[in-house]
């Protein structure tokens, strides 16, 4: 398959601050990636420098064939950009915004009315179309943005945070949005801070961390690397957790730790459901009171977390400074 | 499609987009036509009651300077507009958009000439009120207007500068307030400059705005032989001196303005 998006060795410095560091990026045409990582990781970095907002320090990138330094005319009518603030105008109707989108895009009058409106019963707006965007929610004003993005039908889409700030629901809602458009083929790079959404939106994740890939592959290729399933037991009492790690033994299938102070035990299995329910039953026989059990599966969140040491919601220490104040208003 | 024209066809979509702005949020039409009405009024009483140019009543001698400064003032909005632009961070579609680099800046001081369009006409009419009248033809009045709006046009692009540099609309607006005050004041725009101090007759008489309001004065007819102006190259040639800084104007800050326009992030 073709690479659609292709950045290698970016680097954007920020006074002292490294925003990206040696950044590199493979988008094969018709997948959804993510760029998954923290605030202040430098995605909303990356992207700018894709979407040619930004000059890259150094590195080169290319998409849909043409570099983004040399060809950004080029660049710009292959994509569609909708960032982590809506770019819409407040005072004009959501109609209005997507005419002049359209417009912009080189569009003419008629295919311009045409393309709004087709887009604002898309994305169910229809009924708002003649509202000052003023008016609309959090929910709606990314809707138009991503609709925004649209208007050519580009066939390289970026979506810089696409849910940050939204309602579970509207969030949900988006994610919908968003599937229905990759199954019709377009190629699109999203970035994330929500291991959920990576898991659910994209073929391939790449992990960033302070400006640089720390790990990429599939959900279950990020999975596999902190390991398989676990069986984590809390016991009644602190007596019983000797005879719980030897009784667990039994169907564990690597090193089972002990946390002495919350009794917790935490055995690595493999076999799903089946493997708790004989680690149970051998609990039970030996008489160990177990006041709390479960199967876990590892989620993105222990991926990060054995990959920076840091978990993805906290911020790194880069991330307050420079970048992310670069993007806010 | 070159460079030019697409700057203009999507310049007019920028520009309609702008218009359109002002429909929904008059407050920046209202306060633009209703502040040189005061200042009209202001004034035309206050300052008429005790400055008598010879041979001219105050209010012909004083509203052809009236206009000037409001032009120009005028022009400031479009440093705010772009300022406002890149604040909202609708700057981001515009430069991800396969649309010309110019036409944002294009259509902002399109759309600003269109207001102080607006408020020449508001103007003219409250001026006739107060009994100004063109005593010229309608042709050699319309050069008069032109000269003012070609000068208003030029001082955009200058705004539009600022605008990209300064963080926010309100800075522009101080910024702004800072330097065209004095530049509209000390001219020959309210008062005849006779006694001026040395150095203060010296900048009026090379001042730019001097000679755009010498040049609609010479246009409306609103003149008189017992007040010549001095006897300077840009007052005596006061069309061509207004359009020469015009055009050097555009020329310098229209360049640098896209090239600002090209790095503007959203901030």
């Amino acid at each position: 398959m073709v690479d659609v998006i292709k950045a290698s060795g970016l680097v954007k410095t920020y006074g002292s601050v490294r925003a990206l560091d040696g950044l590199d990026l493979a988008v094969a045409e018709g997948t959804v990636s993510a760029v998954l990582g923290p605030n202040g990781a430098g995605k909303t970095t990356a992207v700018r420098i894709l979407t040619t907002l930004l000059d890259a320090d150094d590195g080169t990138a290319e998409v849909a064939g043409f570099d983004v330094r040399r060809q950004p005319g080029e660049v710009r009518a292959h994509i569609g950009v909708s960032g982590q603030y809506a770019a819409v105008d407040e005072y004009l109707s959501g109609y209005e915004n997507l005419h002049m989108v359209a417009r912009l895009y080189g569009l003419s009058r008629n295919s311009s009315k045409a393309r709004a409106s087709e887009l604002l019963e898309q994305f169910s707006l229809t009924d708002a179309a003649d509202r000052p965007v003023k008016t609309y929610s959090g929910g709606m004003r990314r809707r138009l943005d991503l609709a925004g993005a649209l208007v050519a039908t580009p066939p390289v889409l970026f979506l810089d945070e696409p849910t940050t700030g939204l309602d579970p629901r509207s969030r949900t809602d988006m994610w919908e949005v968003i599937t229905a458009l990759v199954s019709a083929g377009t190629t699109l790079m999203l970035t994330t801070q929500y291991l959920e959404e990576a898991d659910k939106l994209a073929h391939d994740i790449v992990v960033i961390d302070h400006g640089k890939a720390i790990a990429r592959g599939t959900a279950d290729e990020l999975k596999a690397q902190v390991g398989g399933e676990r069986i984590e037991v809390v016991v009644g009492s602190s007596a019983d957790l000797e005879t719980a790690r030897q009784t667990l033994g039994a169907v564990a299938i690597g090193e089972i730790t002990v946390d002495a102070h919350t009794r917790r035990l935490n055995a690595p299995v493999r076999g799903g459901a089946s493997a708790l329910i004989g680690a149970l039953r051998d609990l039970d026989a030996a008489e160990v009171a177990v006041l709390d059990v479960g199967l876990r599966r590892p989620t993105l969140d222990d991926v990060f977390l054995m990959l920076t040491g840091h978990g993805a919601e906290e911020p790194s220490e880069q991330a307050s400074s420079t970048q992310e104040e670069a993007g806010a208003r | 499609m070159t460079a030019i024209p697409k700057a203009v066809v999507d310049g007019a979509v920028v520009a309609r987009r702008n218009v359109i702005k002002i429909k929904r949020v008059p407050d920046v039409l209202v306060f633009s036509t209703i502040s040189p009405i005061m200042f009209i009024l202001l004034f035309g009483y206050v300052f008429g009651s005790a400055i008598h140019p010879e041979g001219i009543s105050y209010r012909e001698y004083l509203m052809p300077g009236i206009f000037v400064q409001t032009v120009v003032f005028g022009a400031t909005f479009t440093g705010a507009g772009m300022a406002d632009d890149i604040q909202k961070g609708i700057i981001d579609r515009f430069r991800s958009l396969p649309m010309s680099r110019s036409a944002v800046l294009v259509g902002r001081t399109a759309s600003d000439v269109l207001t102080n369009v607006v408020t020449i006409v508001v103007m003219s009419l409250t001026g006739l009120l107060v009994g100004w009248r063109i005593h010229t033809s309608a042709f050699e009045a319309l050069g008069g207007y032109l000269v003012m709006l070609l000068f208003a046009y030029a001082i955009s692009w200058v705004m539009a500068v600022i605008g990209l540099i300064v963080p926010t609309p309100e800075v522009v607006n101080n910024a702004a307030f800072i330097v065209i005050f004095p530049v509209t004041f000390v001219a020959n725009t309210f008062v005849p400059t006779d006694n001026f101090p040395p150095v203060l007759k010296a900048f009026s008489n090379w001042n730019p705005v001097s000679s755009v309001t010498q040049a609609a004065r010479e246009a409306f007819g609103n003149t008189s032989d017992k007040l010549p102006p001095p006897d300077t190259w840009p007052l005596n040639h006061p069309v061509l001196y207004s359009v020469l800084w015009s055009v050097g104007l555009v020329v310098v800050f229209l360049p640098l303005s896209v090239r600002l326009y090209k790095r503007a992030a959203s901030r």
